[in-house]
């Protein structure tokens, strides 16, 4: 029998590809048009605003920024979600600005930042779908909690919390059920944490398709999750002998479920109601979510209404029919949990474009499922060389960490990579190394947990693109 | 005077490195929350491989394959082929056994799904997309017992209840393994 080379895919993830690839086109087009009008500031990107970006400094490039804006607000287009339209005056030194707590008493983000998350293609409709996190946009290892990922089943469901409760039960010596107030009553902790979704980058098996990182990427996000740790409530409700998973259930249209092996419960499972200093996000479960640190996104249940306690795993439909990764031999992992270590740089990236030679500073982000990340490398010619990367903060076990690394680019075609090592000294694998594990016959199964290095080309005139190296 | 201030600045000392047991310490249990009842518990489900969870009633192909015509086919199609419309974008339930190991896999309900129960426990939970949990058991049981006919995994006479589908043996029933990450291939 002929080897085959590659993963293949079913119709459907096909379909899913395809319509991934025109979703993130139609977004370009969208913010190229919004870009070239209303002129926010941005990271080189590939649109005709050049002159702007480099004007912005001088008191032309201000004057020329704030006709555009007026031209802007005078003309009702459309002011960036999340952002009220103020009149920009031409020297704000020269009269009062507006006045305090004139927004009511919770502030929005400038006018001039327009990012978004992007509606991702893998939608089969309106309510089972996913959204990317504009990463080439984000500053430092955190989300902005209106731009993390999602990722629903079943719409995002409106819940009251004075009428929402948990239930934990199965294997318990007491079942019990518990209010928020209830919940806020326990010690709380607060922890920077990754969420990843196992399908991040499913459509980059077989040949470079997405364009920016936000569509190779974007569905990874980092916040501080505030909230009680599962050991707390387990000692509330006493286990049985003989516990060994747990089934987390959501209250959504889809009645989310997934089985969790309790021993990663007890070890370090949140059960959230904090994100970034607030209450947790509607899309990002509020009022409730079980944050399990490290593991795929898909078992961090949202809107969590029921904890039942049992000795075996549930083998519910999403941890069966879905998020199963189907091998060569047509048999499919199963309970692949743990996210593996990874890293992307984010400037410079898909669809930038450097303005000439010079200095640069290569930045991105890196993180592991399995702890801590212990060092980052970089590479400018697609993976010969490597040199070790700063870290920007010291890194947090399962939260991303940013990293930089100064490099004076001399003008000739480079490939830009980053390679993440983890405290367990596991290595970041290339493609061709994942490949031949795992694609050998790959499906639409075995789309999730892509891992492998990124590569991003430096074209001579400054181009940056996806490309596998 | 003297002496008397060391003594108490040792006192202070000592029990600021041994705070006594007022200070705060590990609690054991809070005594939050409340008992839940079994009314309480009621409402909610869940259904194991053993059968545990499935409630009573029963459900045949012929009923069911009204109900599917009438609930599901807008999404799943007529022939439980599936519906790729944008918009819609319901799964195939049906067919592609035999080829989760070549270059084209079709992972449907009758080539791919483990469990019968996982099926029952998902219609139940959230199907039809635009009215989840408003089937009633038996019709749960039937859509159920209708898609299992129509893939060939059990005799189109059979009634299906909480004894018999966890006995249905899917076709892909030992088709799953545990992760064996971490790949040992990349500590070679």
């Amino acid at each position: 029998m002929k080897k085959r080379k590659g993963p293949v895919f079913d119709g459907k993830a096909r379909r899913m590809i395809e319509d991934m690839i025109a979703t993130e086109k139609r977004q370009i087009e969208e913010r190229r048009l919004q870009e070239e009008c209303a002129c926010q500031d941005g990271m080189f990107p590939r649109v005709d605003r050049r002159h702007l970006l480099f004007a912005a400094g001088s008191s032309a490039g201000t004057l020329a920024l704030a006709a555009l804006t007026r031209r802007t607000a005078a003309e009702g287009l459309k002011v960036p979600p999340g952002a009220q339209l103020f009149d920009v005056p031409a020297d704000s030194t020269k009269e009062p600005g507006r006045p305090i707590a004139g927004d009511g008493g919770y502030g929005s983000r400038s006018q001039f930042e327009s990012e978004v998350r992007m509606r991702s293609g893998n939608s089969v409709n309106d309510y089972s779908a996913s959204s990317l996190t504009p990463l080439d946009k984000m500053l430092g290892n955190l989300t902005a909690s209106g731009l993390h990922f999602e990722r629903h089943h079943g719409g995002i469901p409106t819940i009251d919390p004075a009428g929402h409760l948990l239930v934990v039960h199965g294997m318990v010596d007491t079942p019990k059920k518990f209010t928020m107030a209830d919940l806020k009553r326990f010690p709380s902790v607060s922890r920077k944490h990754f969420i990843e979704c196992s399908g991040n980058g499913l459509t980059e098996w077989l040949k470079p398709t997405q364009i920016t990182v936000q569509g190779t990427h974007g569905l990874l996000s980092t916040s501080e999750w505030t909230g009680v740790q599962f050991a707390d409530i387990a000692r509330e409700v006493g286990l049985k002998d003989g516990a060994a998973w747990v089934l987390a259930e959501g209250s959504d249209a889809a009645v989310m479920t997934r089985s969790v092996p309790l021993e990663k419960l007890l070890r370090d499972a949140i059960l959230a109601y904090g994100q970034n200093g607030e209450a947790i996000r509607p899309e990002q479960g509020y009022p409730l979510r079980l944050i399990l640190p490290g593991y795929e996104g898909s078992t961090h249940i949202k809107w969590l209404r029921r904890l039942e306690v049992s000795d075996k795993p549930f083998m519910t439909r999403e941890e069966t029919s879905k998020y199963t990764d189907l091998m060569a031999d047509g048999r499919a992992r199963q309970f692949t949990l743990e996210m593996d270590a990874k890293s992307v740089i984010t400037f410079p990236s898909g669809a930038m474009k450097l303005p000439g030679p010079g200095f640069y500073n290569i930045t991105g982000l890196a993180w592991s499922g399995r702890g801590r990340v212990q060092s980052v490398g970089v590479s400018t010619d697609g993976g010969k060389n490597w040199f070790p990367a700063n870290l920007g903060s010291v890194p947090e076990p399962v939260c991303t960490v940013r990293f930089s690394f100064p490099w004076v680019w001399d003008g000739k075609p480079a490939i830009l990579q980053s390679r993440c090592v983890d405290e367990t000294g596991y290595i970041q694998p290339t493609l061709a190394q994942l490949v031949a594990i795992r694609g050998a016959n790959g499906s639409f199964g075995s789309v999730y947990h892509l891992n492998a290095i990124q590569s991003w080309a430096v074209a001579a005139d400054g181009g940056v693109s996806n490309v596998h190296a | 005077m003297c002496t008397r201030s060391i003594i108490f600045g040792a006192a202070a000392a000592l029990f600021l490195l041994f705070p006594g047991p007022s200070r705060s310490q590990a609690v054991e249990h809070y005594g939050f929350g409340s008992p839940a009842s079994p009314e309480d518990l009621s409402k909610y489900f869940a259904i194991q491989p053993n059968g545990h969870g499935l409630p009573p009633g029963s459900g045949t192909a012929q009923t069911g394959a009204q109900l599917f015509a009438e609930r599901c086919t807008a999404c799943h199609g007529e022939h439980l082929e599936g519906n790729p419309t944008r918009g819609i974008g319901g799964d195939k339930l049906l067919g592609g056994r035999g080829t989760l190991n070549t270059k084209t896999p079709v992972k449907t309900v009758e080539s791919y799904w483990p469990y019968a129960t996982t099926l029952f426990d998902y219609i139940k939970r959230a199907m039809p997309m635009n009215a989840p949990g408003s089937l009633s058991n038996d019709e749960v049981y039937s859509i159920t017992t209708y898609i299992l006919s129509q893939a060939k995994i059990i005799q189109p006479g059979e009634t299906i209840n909480a004894s018999t589908l966890p006995k249905v043996e899917m076709p892909n029933r030992n088709g799953f393994f545990p992760d064996p990450r971490p790949e040992v291939q990349l500590y070679h």
